[in-house]
């Protein structure tokens, strides 16, 4: 990179953190922090055993459990899945054998790896964030770069505090105007997914740029950079100002005082400057974005909710038309049919992409003086013990309970079909989660992804349903 | 991890694009605490009913597929989750080499780690490919890594570019960690510089 140069905010911290070029370009890149779970650890820490290798920076490494536990009262009274339990004593015993900081699972601080990172200030502007797990694009709403790893990685990380990479190419989402009324973050990210494809961003760094990225708070911005993956991208990132400051000030890992003016001070450095060159831009106006909502099961496969369900038949080539019948047929869908006419049998409220509060508040907003639909059944899973203590601190957990919304522990939940939170076959939800793949919440299930909002109005309505039509009654 | 050199075995057909993890193993079989015995979930969603028993209809489940070695595939193969279990599903059942005109990201780097060559091909390559591994067994591919060719039944070559470094390490079965600690030295220095510009990320307020 020649001095002088226009950088992106991507090509800034890259350089930072570079701590050797190997002659084929490959970069050892230095890992700031490095996030971890059970389910892609095991196989790490047996290597590392079996290596007689340390981790190199315990200090920079934090573990917690969310993927396969209950969400229900059962964690308190041990785990009943034998593999899960396994799974959970493994990483605790290799927590304790390797001195990494854990969460312990009955900690109000436990959560989704990628709620409690920002959550509690470890996740901050300019740091390099891994985790195996490919949702760590979330940590790019910090102004960081974060990204998804395998286990043969996370050893490596474990190991060398380091990873051999090969620089990214820099995509700029640019959105600008208003958003629509009943809109939030989630209606962008599937907006963008829908227009550049599920492998639109395959290669590449997406930073969202534009008014509209700006005027969203930080749990909109989380939203947005969790799902770069589903666009392809290895990592989303938004640049670092006076709301992610905000945001900052005062979490219980983050610096504080001298150390936190000397950080800032950096961190109003990285946005990227003007003229800085991107490999590809994708632009969108804010205010043609209605409430969207998946139909099939691919990410890509999305409308806005007043759409129907798409004739297969109408598809440019074969292999296309074959695609679009098979997600029709699992789908349980007719072609020409009203997607407000789905009825659902889960709402489901809750997973690394919209567990926050903001997404909590908006769905209450929705909920209360309503009651969830007859033969729905509506989960609320916050995303962390500390969501959890807040939305109770605000009178939320009343409001979704009495319009007949489960109120749960916080975990990874019905997002992923590895814990007892599952769709059973042919089962459909309207789900805030990131995949609608085949069996992802479950085998046979059929998931819509959607808004916070809109699930919640799906849940009252018994059928998807346009956020438009279910407007707050009163204030929260 | 085990070397690639060269392989001659049969395609499996799979004419799909966004196969994802969660289709190549199912989070469900994600419990495990060890690298081995993936395989036989392999596609699990596909392969068998939900009894138990087998899908027939599924490539897989047909001979002389279940000997597959090579796999063919459609665009975006590996989307979604970053679960290693995935290339370590396709390698326990036995496929080291996966052929599709493109891969996503992070599957394309855990093949690479696990001794699972994943090749990008041009769709129209692929779909002869798929046509070639219709044929079943009379119909092996080869793959060669030290030529960098992929040999039809025919006999025609193919061939297809590669990163050099990560080629070298497939070719010699290399562990990137143990090559990574030959650069301690500079790591050291790198994290010296850092706390000195960075203090605020060593800090003590960042412990749990």
């Amino acid at each position: 990179m020649s001095a002088g140069k226009p950088r992106t905010l991507f090509d800034k911290i890259w350089a930072a953190h570079v701590v050797e070029t190997l002659p084929d370009g490959t970069a050892l890149l230095y890992i700031d922090l490095h996030l971890t779970h059970e389910v892609t650890t095991p196989q790490a820490f047996e290597g590392l055993r079996m290596a007689g290798r340390k981790i190199r920076r315990p200090d920079l490494t934090l573990g917690v459990i969310d993927h396969n536990i209950a969400t229900d009262a059962s964690r308190y009274t041990g785990i009943v899945d034998p593999e899960s339990r396994l799974q959970v004593e493994t990483l605790e015993k290799n927590a304790a054998e390797f001195g990494m900081p854990l969460i312990p699972l009955l900690d109000k601080r436990q959560g989704i790896v990628h709620v409690i990172g920002p959550e509690l200030g470890r996740s901050l502007p300019g740091m390099t964030i891994v985790c195996g797990d490919s949702h760590t694009s979330t940590h790019g709403a910090m102004g960081a770069l974060a990204f998804g790893i395998g286990t043969s990685e996370v050893e490596h990380v474990l190991a060398t505090q380091t990873l051999l990479q090969k620089p990214a190419k820099n995509m700029q989402v640019l959105v600008e105007g208003n958003l629509a009324i009943g809109c939030s973050g989630k209606d962008i990210t599937l907006a963008i997914i829908g227009k550049i494809g599920t492998a639109g961003g395959t290669g590449h760094v997406i930073e969202y740029c534009g008014d509209t990225i700006r005027a969203l708070d930080m749990a909109g911005r989380m939203t947005l950079c969790n799902m770069s993956i589903e666009g392809g991208a290895r990592a989303g990132m938004v640049a670092p100002d006076e709301t992610t400051f905000e945001y900052i000030r005062g979490r219980p890992m983050a610096p504080k005082g001298e150390a936190l003016a000397r950080a800032m001070e950096y961190w109003k450095t990285l946005p990227s400057d003007p003229g800085a060159h991107y490999d590809t831009v994708v632009k969108l106006a804010a205010h043609e974005i209605a409430p969207q909502v998946t139909w099939g099961t691919s990410p890509e496969d999305v409308l806005p909710i007043t759409g129907v369900v798409p004739n297969p038949e109408e598809a440019k080539d074969e292999a296309r038309r074959a695609q679009l019948r098979r997600m029709v047929e699992y789908m349980g869908l007719t072609p020409g049919q009203k997607l407000t006419d789905l009825k659902i049998d889960v709402a489901f409220i809750g997973s690394c992409t919209n567990s926050r509060i903001e997404d909590i508040r908006a769905a209450a907003a929705i909920a209360k003086g309503r009651k969830v639909a007859d033969g729905v059944r509506a989960m609320v899973v916050p995303g962390s013990g500390l969501v959890k203590a807040q939305a109770e601190e605000e009178g939320l957990d009343r409001i979704l309970t009495e319009a007949g919304f489960e109120w749960r522990e916080a975990g990874c939940s019905m997002c992923l079909g590895m814990n007892p939170d599952k769709l059973t076959p042919g089962q459909r939800s309207a789900s805030t989660s990131n995949r609608n793949f085949e069996g992802r919440q479950g085998p046979g299930g059929r998931t819509h992804l959607l808004s916070p909002a809109m699930a919640a109005a799906a849940a009252i309505a018994g059928h998807l349903a346009d956020v438009r039509d279910y407007q707050p009654k009163g204030s929260l | 991890m085990q070397a690639f050199t060269t392989l001659t075995g049969i395609a499996a057909p799979l004419p799909k694009a966004n196969v994802d993890t969660d289709q190549i193993i199912p989070a469900r079989f994600l419990k495990s605490i060890a690298r081995t015995g993936f395989g036989k979930n392999l596609f699990a969603n596909f392969r068998y009913n939900p009894d138990g028993s087998e899908q027939p209809d599924f490539v897989l489940n047909q001979e002389p597929y279940r000997k597959a070695e090579i796999l063919i595939a459609f665009e975006n193969f590996g989307c979604g989750s970053s679960r290693e279990h995935a290339p370590w599903a396709l390698l326990d059942f036995g496929i080291r080499c996966v052929i599709a005109p493109d891969f996503a990201d992070i599957f394309h780097n855990n093949s690479f780690k696990n001794g699972l060559l994943p090749i990008r091909l041009p769709r129209e390559i692929c779909e002869k490919l798929m046509e070639d591994a219709k044929l079943g067994g009379n119909a092996r591919i080869t793959v060669d890594l030290e030529r960098n060719v992929v040999v039809r039944p025919n006999g025609e070559e193919i061939s297809f570019s590669i990163d050099p470094f990560r080629r070298h390490c497939l070719l010699n079965g290399l562990d990137d960690i143990g090559q990574t600690m030959q650069h301690t030295t500079s790591i050291d220095s790198y994290e010296d510089k850092q706390r000195q510009a960075q203090p605020w990320l060593h800090a003590a307020e960042n412990r749990l």
